[in-house]
């Protein structure tokens, strides 16, 4: 038996499967822990461009929005594993969730590399309106990602029978 | 006044727009893709600025300065929420518009915009206007409260109007 149909067996999958109000409200939860991580993270990036609160010190915005980013992130993690669980051989197939991993990836790589540079060289500019190249690349690769795994998520949906 | 909205559904499925969005198979998601990265737009400043009224963030800024980079971000992204939900609304009307849940996202999003606006309002022309008294501080911690609560719930009831079917 493979993991996936492991998956689709334990109690939980076929919990979300029978209760037909479990998968909309953990939908819900998924949906809206995503729009949370997207609108705060593009907060960062926005400012890694210079094209939003360009008064606030870097490190200072980093700070404020990223502990709100990660639990976000967490909670969309988690509820985005228990719907893939839900009918897990079927997702797996979908080329979309694919595409939405392999973004997630680049995002992952992106932030790596961005604080590895960033933890020797942010007290030189953290405080200038205007980033290094470095930075805006680092928060404009941020946002596409961002908006290509929303995108990718949302035609998961559409391409699978059983969310509308 | 229902069989008035179904009668207009029924027209509205008919004309050209409603055709047009209805048969290109790409379109309905590519609009559900902007209408949901406008709501994270929404959600992300909202959280800001309601976390700033609460004293939990950003609290090293000036408020009117939070509500100046904040308040205008969402309110271009209602506009975009209400252009792309108009032509959600117009490929499938009966859909949503008979549909209890986004008559209550509905109600909920006129409350939440009511609620930035006593929030943001007073700011313009005094910017301490919030922390002059300890009720206002009150009043404002309440407001902010009130203001989470209800862009949660309209998001929750955003993804319940495609379960709740219209027969």
């Amino acid at each position: 038996m493979s993991v996936l149909e492991w998956l689709y067996t334990t109690g939980w999958a076929a919990a979300i499967r029978e209760n037909e109000f479990a998968f909309p409200w953990i939908e819900c939860v998924h949906v809206l822990a995503i729009t949370l991580v997207v609108g705060s993270i593009s907060i960062v990036d926005l400012r890694l461009l210079g094209l939003a609160s360009r008064d606030r010190p870097v490190q200072r915005v980093l700070r404020d929005v990223l502990p709100a980013t990660w639990t976000a992130f967490a909670v969309a993690a988690t509820s985005g594993f228990l719907l893939f669980s839900s009918n897990a051989p079927a997702y797996a197939r979908n080329p979309f969730l694919l595409v939405k991993f392999g973004l997630l990836l680049l995002a992952g790589v992106n932030m790596g590399l961005f604080h590895w540079w960033a933890h020797r060289s942010l007290k030189s500019w953290e405080a200038s309106p205007l980033p290094p190249w470095r930075a805006k690349l680092a928060g404009g690769v941020s946002l596409l990602c961002w908006i290509g795994v929303v995108t990718a998520g949302r035609w998961i949906g559409f391409t699978m029978l059983s969310s509308p | 006044m229902g069989e008035r909205v179904a009668a207009f559904c029924s027209w509205l499925e008919l004309t050209p727009l409603s055709r047009q969005l209805q048969t290109v198979e790409w379109v309905i998601p590519a609009i559900q893709t902007v209408h949901i990265l406008a709501i994270a737009a929404v959600m992300g400043s909202m959280l800001f600025f309601n976390l700033r009224l609460l004293g939990l963030s950003g609290t090293e800024l000036p408020l009117d300065r939070v509500s100046r980079r904040f308040v205008p971000v969402i309110l271009s992204a209602v506009v975009l929420l209400l252009a792309t939900g108009v032509l959600m609304i117009a490929a499938e009307p009966a859909r949503s518009l008979l549909n209890p849940v986004f008559q209550l996202k509905m109600a909920l999003l006129l409350c939440a915009l009511i609620v930035l606006w006593a929030t943001a309002r007073p700011l313009r022309h005094r910017p301490d206007y919030w922390s002059e008294t300890r009720a206002r501080g009150r009043v404002v911690r309440a407001l902010a409260s009130v203001s989470v609560g209800l862009w949660v719930a309209i998001v929750f009831a955003g993804r319940w109007i495609a379960y709740v079917r219209i027969h």
